[in-house]
């Protein structure tokens, strides 16, 4: 190979922890969430979700206004000798945060069909709120944090806008298969671009096939159990 | 072994508002549905919070809300059937029974699960999903489960209503089996008449968020203390009454005078009887009917038909018109009401003094 293959272990190293810490962050954040009503949790979900819905390129000028030199965690970052901007880290950073939406929507709509007498028989059973939800919520809600789980990975693996804006294109470095993919195309080379499309078409596709794999089970399981 | 309860609750469409005590016999909390039944029992598992009120568990108290106690569920030692059971889907049995016994050491653990699976009769089903389980089954699972943690109170949420009506019976004599084997406090809430009188030993009739009586189930039974009482105890017929002397009454609605055996002390508002307690006469004994007291001719209007007992909606005095309704409810064997189908009308029914519940209110 004439190719320096490191944006495909930047982009799965960048992938694997920026889901890990989105499936911790967004189950928390969904069963913090699942208990209360109230129009102040509404705004919530609605920060929560923004960066679903704004394009990729905000959500990263705001990480960066953030974590720049100037920002408010920038400057705090700083003190302790850690600059974000144009590292590692960042690609992760702008990972988590565009993928973090899907899982917490997952997450949520999997722990509240968890049935609510299941968790109030637990309790009578003298079980600690930590103990339900290790040993009822999570089990049950399972294959829906499973789902989301392969949902958020797939959308940290295409993240480019954000990637872009705080993380910018330093080749074996940050450099992710869509920004080699993007500087391929521009820089005129259309092989090289072929072949890394292809590399992300297969790691996508083998992706869906497993979420499809998984969350069919699922909802087989479901229909057999009924509503109890 | 000894439960108080008095709580407060504001709900949707009624104030709930009660209190009872129960201690080593089985109390049932009979009601229609919406009642606050269920709501009274979360009330003491811990799963909902009262307005105000006071719950004591063998000299243990759970709730108090002008101390500002609120013991948590998991810490008040009180077993709760859910009425769908709530069985965990991804465990087994013997999983689910565990549920209740992490802080044991392994080896008491599984005895106190081999003990369950023995009383209850679940052996061989350990390893099954409640899934895989019969209504019964998992009714004796959830019970098992339940019982493992040796809790100082059951609570049982409706706990036959989940079942096939051909199953209940045999499952009705098994909780029996278990709850007079239970040392504890045992609360079980039913809108089943018969279900009540044949599980519980005391009974709590609530309506509407209050207890309308509360006592030894025979006595409920045979002097309802009030006409809502009486209805929810399964009575169908009521007639507005007044006082005409010491002993006799006239019930407006059924256009006659009856004697009855109690003393009447307040004035009477309305009578009652049990459609069971209205006994058909044969002819010769009708026409002595001077002899025998509070006997009145009838006509049927209609009847319905259950497999063993006919119900037979009855006309007093005279044959009914098209649009007349019947005065009375009557409810009779089948083989009672061959007997006399074929008589001449009118027929003749008795209203007997020792059968009829007067009210004074």
């Amino acid at each position: 190979m004439f190719y320096d293959l490191s944006p495909v272990w930047i982009s799965l190293a960048t992938s694997i922890v920026a889901t890990a810490i989105t499936l911790i962050l967004g189950v928390a954040a969904a069963s913090w969430r699942e208990r209360r009503t109230g129009t102040a949790y509404a705004i919530f979900d609605g920060i929560a979700l923004l960066p679903l819905v704004l394009p990729p390129t905000v959500v990263g000028f705001l990480l960066l206004l953030l974590f720049g030199r100037h920002g408010p965690l920038g400057q705090l970052l700083l003190r302790i000798g850690v600059s974000i901007v144009f590292s590692w880290p960042a690609t992760v950073i702008a990972a988590a945060v565009v993928s973090f939406p899907l899982m917490y929507l997952t997450a949520r709509a999997a722990i509240a069909q968890v049935d609510a007498p299941l968790l109030q028989a637990a309790r009578t059973l003298g079980a600690s709120e930590w103990r339900v939800f290790r040993r009822i919520v999570i089990p049950l809600a399972a294959p829906g944090l499973l789902a989301g789980t392969i949902l958020s990975f797939a959308r940290a693996l295409g993240e480019f806008g954000a990637t872009l804006m705080l993380a910018g294109d330093i080749p074996g470095r940050t450099e992710t298969i869509p920004l080699a993919i993007y500087f391929a195309v521009e820089a005129g080379d259309m092989r090289r671009a072929i072949i890394w499309s292809v590399i992300d078409v297969t790691i996508s596709l083998a992706l869906l096939f497993a979420l499809y794999y998984w969350a069919r089970p699922q909802s087989a399981a479901r229909a057999q159990f009924g509503r109890s | 072994m000894a439960l108080e309860v008095q709580i407060e609750k504001q709900l949707a469409a009624y104030k709930l508002s009660l209190a009872l005590a129960t201690g080593a016999k089985p109390l049932a909390v009979l009601g229609p549905s919406g009642a606050g039944k269920t709501m009274t029992l979360r009330c003491i598992a811990g799963l909902e919070r009262p307005d105000s009120g006071r719950i004591v568990l063998n000299n243990r108290v759970l709730f108090d809300s002008a101390k500002n106690i609120n013991v948590p569920s998991r810490d008040r030692r009180i077993g709760l059937l859910f009425q769908n059971y709530a069985l965990f889907p991804h465990l087994t049995v013997a999983e689910n029974i565990a549920f209740g016994l992490e802080s044991l050491a392994l080896y008491e653990r599984l005895t106190h699960i081999r003990e369950q699976i023995s009383k209850l009769h679940l052996d061989g089903l350990e390893n099954r999903r409640p899934r895989e389980l019969s209504g019964g089954e998992q009714q004796r699972a959830a019970l098992a489960r339940a019982l493992a943690t040796n809790p100082e109170a059951l609570l049982l949420d409706e706990p036959l209503s989940a079942l096939d009506t051909h199953l209940r019976s045999q499952i009705e004599q098994q909780l029996l089996e278990t709850l007079s084997q239970y040392r504890g406090a045992a609360l079980l809430v039913t809108h089943n008449i018969e279900e009540a009188y044949r599980l519980g030993s005391d009974l709590l009739v609530l309506s509407s968020g209050q207890a309308a009586a509360f006592g030894p189930k025979e006595e409920i039974f045979r002097h309802p203390p009030t006409v809502e009482v009486a209805r929810l105890t399964g009575c169908k017929n009521f007639s507005p009454a007044r006082s005409i002397s010491a002993n006799e009454i006239e019930a407006t609605n059924w256009r006659c005078q009856l004697r009855v055996t109690q003393k009447i002390a307040k004035p009477v508002t309305r009578v009652g009887i049990r459609a069971h307690q209205i006994e058909f006469l044969e002819s010769h004994q009708a026409a002595r009917n001077d002899a025998i007291e509070n006997v009145f001719p009838c006509w049927p209007t209609s009847s319905s038909e259950t497999p063993f007992r006919i119900t037979l909606y009855l006309k007093l005095h005279n044959a009914p018109t098209e649009s007349d309704h019947h005065d009375l409810q009557a409810e009779i064997y089948k083989e009672k009401w061959q007997q006399f189908k074929e008589a001449p009308l009118p027929w003749h029914v008795r209203l007997a003094p020792q059968s009829l519940m007067i009210f004074p209110e």
